[in-house]
């Protein structure tokens, strides 16, 4: 079997999903995910990545394109790629009254090389509540109890749908935690999140996607290459925009000014902030709340969810930086 | 691979075993399913002093027993399966399974096996009662009513597929198996036998689903079923399995309506 590291072990083309109402929900979706990496797959409710999901889950064909998962079609060749893959769904769904362990057990029973359950249990921090039915549980436990079901098999390739919806901020970085180690050990994973810290501590490659479409995808860094980095700060009373230094020549490319709140976008972060701290101190001018950040995905994030909904809508923009 | 792969009796073995852990859990379904079909023969059997069964040629035995089956079936397999498959999309257990090794098919079948097991021991228990209360006699032609009952209970099991395909949540699961229980009350002989109804409307009433099961019963005990009467009753109990199964692939949904 093919076993360098760059196979690629989920392969999608052109893929179309078209609802019984005739709503298209995926509209011609591209990329790969290479054996042992992250792939998140990003975006706003309703931008279509469940609907992606799924049907690399094999639930369902597509309406068009095609899907790839370890070589074979998930939809007409389960049999060759059910008992290596693992799935989370974004809801899950458990009998509300069998207990955690039943429950596993229940799964185990179809599972191809199912692991000890209670291992796989304690692996995700429930294994002092095997006892306890799914329905006493709270939310994010029910989600973690999807992940050790999904993880029953050491399936080499993961889905995970919204893994951490609901999980508070310590198990969602224990899920981290796990995640990353699974990958470490040469799990594939391809998950989806509306949580950009998510993408950004865990993913190696991602896609945003944007009303069924994919708008960007790349490493984190390639994606928000592109994004201006941002120094946002408050003006003192008797200050205006006009009184800063002119703004092209510290390297600033748009701006605007919402009260006295001055937000300037730069691909220059350090010389922009050196200047205007330079300013600041030579005029003996405090800024408020000033803020200093790195482009980020949120930035890349909203760039798109503006783009698409309002492309005229500029504000006061003084220059559109070209993606 | 050389891993434990699953096989499709494993898998369903799993699932069962699950589903017979949550129908001991379910008192509803446990009353309906346990004990209406052990107490509805006993009104049946009141039923039969008023009716002039030597017209028919029937013993009361041979009159209670089947409509026994028919009972067991309607409570303990066919309505217990519509609430079971209902609440399991609901739950959003389906849609789960399903992205597992499990088949569709494997899903339906394991999830049906606690209460197709359930019906058929009461089936043998009900046929025990009758033989110690009734004074019923050994069967006459025991692979008539053996083939009636395995029908039976398959139909049964195919057509609570069926009929979830039809209905939405747990609440209309309690509705929607009405039509066919009622109707197979009244019409499939299990009160009164075909022999007393009018010739037209007991030829209308061999075509309901349960009709078949109950004359193969019946004729097993009384060894008064002719050849080609029971592979009618055969045909008619094939037909409505076959519809039932080609319905659950065309219609069965796997996850509730949003």
């Amino acid at each position: 079997m093919e076993t360098n590291g760059l196979e690629h072990v989920i392969e999608v083309t052109g893929l179309r999903r078209v609802y019984g109402g005739g709503f298209e929900a995926v509209r011609g979706v591209d990329f790969t995910v290479r054996r042992g990496e992250i792939f998140a797959l990003l975006g706003t409710n309703g931008a279509g990545k469940t609907s992606t999901v799924e049907l690399l889950e094999g639930l369902a064909p597509p309406a068009g394109g095609q899907v790839r998962v370890l070589g074979h079609d998930p939809y007409t060749e389960r049999a060759a790629v059910r008992h290596r893959t693992g799935v989370m769904l974004q809801e899950g769904g458990f009998p509300s009254e069998l207990t955690v362990a039943e429950t596993a057990r229940m799964w185990a029973g179809s599972v191809s090389g199912a692991r000890p359950e209670r291992e796989v249990l304690a692996m995700v921090g429930l294994g002092s509540r095997t006892d306890v039915r799914v329905k006493q549980l709270s939310g994010g436990q029910r989600r973690r109890l999807d992940l050790a079901l999904a993880l029953l098999g050491d399936p080499e390739v993961l889905f995970l749908d919204e893994p951490t919806t609901g999980l508070d901020a310590e198990g969602r970085r224990d899920t981290w935690e796990l995640v990353s180690a699974l990958r470490d050990s040469g799990t594939t994973v391809l998950l989806t999140t509306h949580y950009l810290e998510e993408a950004e501590n865990l993913a190696d490659r991602l896609a945003i996607m944007h009303e069924g479409r994919i708008a960007v995808t790349g490493t984190p860094a390639e994606v928000t290459a592109n994004e201006p980095s941002r120094i946002t700060f408050d003006l003192p009373d008797g200050y205006h925009l006009g009184d800063l230094p002119p703004l092209g020549p510290m390297g600033v490319g748009d701006h605007t000014v919402d009260g006295r709140t001055v937000r300037l976008g730069t691909r220059d972060l350090q010389r922009s902030a050196t200047e205007l701290l330079l300013w600041a101190r030579d005029a003996g001018v405090e800024l408020g709340r000033l803020d200093v950040r790195s482009a980020s995905l949120e930035e890349a994030f909203l760039t798109i969810a503006k783009d698409a909904s309002a492309p005229e809508d500029n504000g006061v923009t003084t220059e559109e930086y070209a993606a | 691979m050389s891993i434990a792969t699953t096989t499709p009796a494993g898998r369903m073995a799993s699932l069962a075993r699950a589903e017979l852990t949550l129908l001991g859990r379910n008192k509803g379904a446990l009353v309906a399913g346990l004990f209406v079909p052990l107490v509805l023969p006993l009104s049946v059997r009141s039923a039969a002093e008023e009716m002039d069964l030597a017209k028919a040629g029937l013993t009361p035995g041979e009159l209670v027993l089947p409509a026994a089956v028919g009972f067991s079936l309607l409570f303990a397999v066919y309505s217990t399966l519509v609430g079971v498959y209902v609440v399991r999309r609901e739950e959003l257990v389906l849609k789960r399974l399903r992205t597992g090794e499990l088949r569709d098919a494997e899903i339906l079948s394991g999830a049906a096996l606690p209460a197709v097991l359930t019906g058929l021991l009461q089936c043998l228990l009900l046929i025990a009662g009758c033989a110690v209360l009734l004074d019923l006699s050994a069967p006459s032609a025991p692979h008539l009513a053996v083939l009636g009952l395995l029908l039976g209970v398959v139909m049964s099991a195919a057509l609570a597929a069926a009929t979830a395909s039809w209905t939405r949540t747990g609440e209309s699961a309690q509705v929607t198996p009405m039509p066919l229980m009622f109707a197979s009350m009244l019409g499939s002989g299990m009160f009164v036998p075909l022999e007393l109804f009018p010739d037209r409307l007991a030829s209308v009433c061999e075509l309901l689903p349960l009709t078949p099961v109950v004359t193969l019963v019946r004729g097993g005990w009384t060894g008064g079923l002719s050849a080609g009467d029971a592979l009618g009753a055969l045909a008619v109990a094939l037909a409505w399995t076959a519809v039932a199964v080609f319905a659950v692939r065309r219609r069965f949904r796997w996850e509730p309506r949003r």
